[in-house]
């Protein structure tokens, strides 16, 4: 790789070639102004707000999409280029709703950052804000055509990231928008909700789904008895919220800021995760030693859900009919908790704190309904979380660690690995294999199925079995399975699937800026968890023994296919052509 | 019409362009049969010395570009022939498809020849797609008497041409966002790098041509450069085929020798301005050409004299506006023009052309705010600067000269030395 | 809960789809076509237009996201998503046919159809849109109708000419 020596703002470094001038900027600590530039994405070069000024070119140059050469000289700040700068700047906010109070994403937009930086605020310009009705009737997302800078970032993440092809650009010129085809609301097309747009927006166009004036609500109504459950990919993404290093683990404030907000009882969903494994490996060996429909695919994964029942729905066989553990923990709330604490169930308000915009979705299922209510009654966003605890004005970082509540308070390593990307496989491998052989397992680590890589294997022997599996994240990784399997080539006996990129700690409803080095970071922490804690095997969490002694039964009994389990069907959005053609 | 030349025009009316056997008969074909008797660097030769600068209006040379292509490394090479002449005011490529199609398929295969290339692609603009058929039908009987296809009069050489439809937008005249157009794409023109003459059509080296400078080709490989040489000036050689139009008595495509002056072609040529009027302004290369005023028509029409008065030769189109047009309104229909035809995925274009058209507006209204003028140069010198490609940057290339040639009319007031 | 079934079929018949079929073999479904292969289509679907239904489709039948379709679709002048009518009047609106002045020929459209830009006759008949320049420059004021140039407009006569062959 060849080594070039360029100038930057009179500062001589050198750089290997292919490197763009943004990226050079950066190694000497200039951050040249960006909108449509995301680290994680392919260069757009749309918003031409990073233009420099490069000697020899008459043409203000964008520094995101040209490369270095020998000798170049780069100024990024001269009076030309700033006075660009702000009259694009000033472009956008003319086409832009400039109501940031009102916005989600007020003290937290890309595009505010920037106004702040350059000093601009409303100019000479019209305001004339060309935009499409407000697309707000699913449950997850919500798209605001006014506040969009277009800059593709949501269009690269919908086409290229997660394959799923729902958000495009189109028409042209001043009709230049991003949407659906046809402008459908999302709730009509095959969206999945998995919040990965949401998540690189720069702005505030599109955002979750606010549900905190609901738990607001439910906290302030003294009839309702309101418990809260986490995820475990939240509490190693909470503390950007608070200025924390990224990847923290800040398990015991989240516990405490909670306790603050009023929540009766504050519960671990790495709990059912357990609960989750013992039914599902179960599932798993059923299947394999009896013949069911193989490989059998992991079902925790609402965006997946999503993806599978709208493009693959002939395929719904393959899915563990286990409900994830989100929902596995609403129906015992509403069912078994309900009846220890001797609380109606009318009465119990369940609210979720997911790394995720699905499951939203997830939880407004009407078949995720037990003894006449539905599961789960709310359920916000890590992001929504971090602002609720910021209006209630608790100062997060100097809160005392607080723990989770009984009976749903113990959480395994096995549990708390979900939030990974192969976290699933590996705690129903540690389950899977102690319960078949009886024996203790050499070592629990499951190296093979971590880390980034988008498809992993793996061949387990347990037994005289040569368990394969397979882990994909990102749901352009699962459709190359799902293909396999469609052509009646999959290797695999079991298949993990989580629609985000990096698994939960990637997940749409995740702090903002949640690019791969962050989530690195986070899934470093969620193995650290599991490493410290002392119960790293779900078959062994105490409190879902006595689950299951008490009340459940054995796994796969009849309580449990009442309570834990679920079916799917077709989302029936595709048209039937071959009616046309019979 | 004696200041007319007829080399690349000397086929139009002596055939009948739906009929190789009609083209066959006038030596048609011959170019082809030449080339191939050539080698690459001798074909190359002959086209740096013809001097041809590129039709379709970036005027870069011919022969390096042919040169450039050729020496590109791969075996899979693409040779584009870009008939989307969206330009308003320019008809030329119209003219050589409907009267003589057959030499343009000529030009194509010795393009292909010369740089290496085995397949190449006409991009026909849908407002053309009468003329589909007669293209359709020249391919394919050129196809069935050898001049296409695979081992080419037995030389060995093997070139298909396949005809792609636009669908009415100005922008896929851009050679990457014609690319685009050709993948099944909506045309939004490509990041460069990677430039074209490396990674273009389906990634492959693309040399991309505009009709009139193949068919050229074509005619110089035919006759030899020396007939085509002895027209024009030493630093604009050869001929072209202009587009004359708007406020003339006879509209029309003409072929003239550079060196020819604006005067001779609006006056000669064109027969002057109709029912008694005056000149007001003429628009040279389209829409997005500047604009000059009757100070310079006797400016000989070549590269460089009208560089020297800022103007370009772009398209060839020659836009004639008399006094019955304001200028005001002039500009807007221009804006309006580029209004309906920027891709819109870049913010100086997209919201810099919505924002001046609001300008131009209240201008054409005559209640333009005190700001408005100022606000409107700004905003112009932006896209000019920071627009993703070339319809961007040069939208406002009319309402810039014409603020500077007509400053009355935008409320400035200027002394008459100043004016120009 | 999602379940928006599409509604029926729309202007899609048994008859239709087997003539997109075959447009779409001539083809050889090759997606790079997919501009031309709508265009084709376009002229066969009633009314001149690419509804969902049929976006959808194409989609299905070559392989191709429907967002990329709609994209195309919606980007290029020539195609469209809303109906139109039989017969599509195209009027050059550009800088030299306004030069050399249209207005007759706009002020004869309106009056002889009672039409304005976008809109279709009540019969379904005829459509009105304006373009930018179709390269018949030399020939303005100029207009299309499905395709077909026709120059020298000067007067409502030679419009209504032109008209009256679309009966």
């Amino acid at each position: 790789m060849k080594n070039i020596k360029i100038k930057i703002d009179n500062i001589d470094l050198v750089v290997p070639e292919g490197t763009t001038i943004l990226e050079a900027a950066k190694k000497v600590n200039i951050n040249i102004p960006h909108l449509c530039y995301h680290p994680d994405q392919a260069i757009k070069a749309n918003c031409r707000l990073c233009v420099v000024e490069v000697a020899g070119s008459k043409k203000l140059t964008a520094s995101c999409s040209s490369y270095v050469f020998e000798g170049m000289d780069v100024q990024t700040n001269t009076k030309k280029v700033r006075d660009m700068q702000k009259g694009i700047l000033e472009l956008i906010l003319a086409n832009h709703d400039q109501d940031c109070l009102k916005c989600l994403r007020n003290g937290n937009c890309e595009l505010q950052a920037l106004c702040q930086r350059f000093n601009i605020s409303k100019t000479n310009l019209e305001d004339t804000v060309d935009a499409l009705p407000l697309d707000n009737t699913n449950p997850s997302l919500v798209r605001d055509s006014a506040k969009c800078v277009k800059c593709n970032r949501c269009v690269d993440a919908c086409q290229k990231g997660q394959e799923v092809h729902v958000l495009t650009h189109s028409h042209r010129s001043i009709h230049y928008n991003i949407a659906p085809a046809y402008e459908m609301p999302l709730e009509e097309t095959f969206c999945v909700f998995c919040g990965q747009c949401a998540a690189v927006c720069p702005v505030g166009a599109i955002v979750e789904k606010d549900d905190t004036a609901k738990v607001w609500d439910a906290i302030y109504d003294s009839d309702k008895h309101v418990i809260v459950q986490v995820a475990p990919a939240v509490r190693v993404a909470l503390g950007d919220a608070f200025n924390l290093p990224k990847g923290s683990i800040v398990t015991g404030q989240m516990v405490a800021a909670l306790r603050r907000l009023g929540f009766n009882h504050i519960f671990d969903t790495n709990f059912t995760a357990d609960l989750t494994i013992l039914e599902e490996g179960n599932e798993l060996i059923k299947r394999v030693t009896e013949g069911g429909t193989l490989p059998m695919i992991t079902s925790c994964s609402p965006g997946w859900i999503n993806f599978i029942e709208g493009r693959y729905d002939h395929l719904l066989d393959h899915l563990s009919t286990c409900k994830s553990p989100q929902q596995m923990f609403g129906a015992l709330s509403k069912s078994y908790y309900a009846e220890k604490a001797g609380i109606d169930p009318k009465k119990i308000y369940t609210v979720s704190i997911m790394p995720c915009t699905a499951k939203k979705y997830e939880a407004n299922r009407p078949e995720m309904v037990t003894n006449g209510v539905q599961e789960i009654d709310a359920v916000l966003t890590t992001r929504e979380l971090a602002r609720m605890i910021q209006s209630a004005g608790i100062d997060f970082t100097g809160l005392e660690e607080d723990q989770f509540d009984n009976p749903f308070g113990i959480g395994t390593g096995a549990g708390a690995i979900f939030g990974a990307t192969g976290g699933v496989m590996e705690a129903a491998l540690r389950t899977a294999y102690e319960v078949i052989t009886g024996k203790g397992l050499p070592s629990l680590n499951f190296t093979e199925v971590r880390g980034l890589e988008g498809i992993k294997e793996s061949t387990v022997h347990i037994d005289g079995l040569d368990l394969k599996v397979a882990v994909a994240h990102g749901l352009g990784n699962a459709k190359v399975l799902l293909k396999q399997i469609d052509k009646g080539e999959s290797p695999y006996h079991f298949i993990e699937v989580m629609a985000c990129p990096g698994g939960c700690i990637g997940g749409g409803g995740q702090p903002i800026k949640s690019t791969m080095d962050v989530k690195q970071k986070r899934i470093d922490a969620i193995y650290q968890i599991d490493a410290d804690l002392p119960l790293r095997k779900s078959h062994k969490n105490p409190d879902v023994m006595k689950l299951y002694d008490e009340y459940l039964g054995e796994p796969l009994g009849h309580k449990s296919h009442e309570l834990l389990h679920t079916h799917y069907h077709s989302r029936g959005m595709k048209y039937n052509f071959g009616e046309l053609t019979k | 019409m004696s200041k007319t030349v007829s080399i690349i025009t000397e086929n139009f009316g002596k055939y009948d362009p739906s009929s190789i056997d009609s083209y066959l008969s006038i030596g048609g074909f011959s170019a082809v049969k030449k080339a191939l008797a050539m080698s690459s660097g001798e074909i190359i030769e002959m086209t740096k010395k013809a001097a041809v600068k590129g039709r379709g209006g970036a005027a870069y040379d011919t022969g390096r570009k042919w040169a450039q292509a050729a020496s590109v490394k791969g075996d899979e090479k693409v040779v584009i022939c870009n008939a989307d002449e969206g330009e308003p005011c320019t008809f030329k490529d119209r003219s050589i498809i409907s009267k003589d199609p057959f030499r343009l398929l000529e030009g194509m295969i010795i393009a292909g020849y010369t740089v290496g290339a085995k397949n190449g692609y006409i991009y026909l603009r849908e407002e053309y797609r009468h003329l589909k058929p007669l293209l359709l039908n020249a391919i394919q009987e050129s196809k069935e008497k050898g001049y296409l296809g695979d081992n080419i009069l037995g030389s060995g050489l093997s070139f298909h041409i396949h005809l792609y439809s636009g669908a009415g937008a100005y922008v896929c005249g851009e050679g990457s966002t014609l690319i685009e157009s050709i993948e099944g794409k909506s045309g939004r023109p490509r990041i460069k790098p990677p430039f074209i003459k490396e990674c273009g059509l389906f990634q492959l080296p693309t040399l991309v041509n505009n009709v009139e400078t193949l068919a050229i080709a074509a005619a110089f490989i035919q006759h030899g450069v020396e007939e085509y040489l002895s027209h024009g000036t030493p630093d604009s050689p050869g001929t072209k085929i202009i587009s004359l139009a708007g406020n003339v008595k006879n509209p029309g495509a003409y072929e003239i020798p550079f060196g020819l002056t604006l005067r001779e072609i609006i006056y000669d040529i064109g027969g002057g301005i109709p029912d008694g009027h005056e000149l007001k302004l003429f628009q040279l290369g389209g829409a997005s050409g500047k604009v000059g005023d009757a100070s310079i028509l006797d400016t000989p029409y070549t590269y460089e004299a009208l560089a020297k008065q800022g103007l370009v030769v772009g398209s060839g189109g020659i836009l004639v506006v008399d006094d019955r047009t304001r200028v005001i309104d002039f500009v807007k229909s221009v804006q309006d023009f580029f209004i309906h035809e920027s891709c819109g995925k870049c913010t100086p274009c997209r919201e810099g052309n919505r924002q001046i058209a609001k300008i131009i507006d209240r201008f054409v209204d005559g209640d333009q705010r005190q700001d408005d003028l100022q606000t409107a140069e700004r905003f112009a010198n932006i896209m000019k600067n920071c627009a993703f490609c070339g319809l961007g940057e040069t939208a406002q290339s009319t309402l810039l000269s014409a603020i500077n040639h007509f400053p009355e009319e935008f409320g400035l007031e200027v002394a008459a030395s100043e004016k120009h | 809960m999602n379940s928006t079934k599409p509604n029926g079929f729309g202007v899609l018949t048994s008859d239709l789809v087997l003539k997109i079929d075959g447009i779409i073999q001539t083809y050889e479904s090759n997606s790079t076509r997919l501009v031309g292969i709508l265009l084709d289509i376009q002229d066969i679907v009633p009314k001149q237009y690419i509804p969902r239904e049929v976006a959808s489709y194409v989609s299905e039948k070559m392989n191709i996201p429907l967002s990329k379709v709609y994209d195309v679709i919606s980007f290029y002048a020539a195609l469209s998503d809303v109906p139109r009518a039989d017969y599509v009047i195209q009027l050059c609106d550009s800088v030299v046919c306004k030069v050399t002045g249209n207005t007759i020929l706009r002020d004869a459209i309106t009056e002889l159809l009672g039409i304005k830009e976008q809109e279709a006759t009540a019969d379904g008949k005829y459509w009105l849109e304006y373009t930018p320049c179709f390269g018949a420059c030399d020939i303005s004021p100029a207009m299309r109708i499905n395709g077909k140039v026709f120059g020298h407009l000067t007067t409502q006569d030679s419009v209504k000419a032109a008209l009256d062959l679309y009966k």
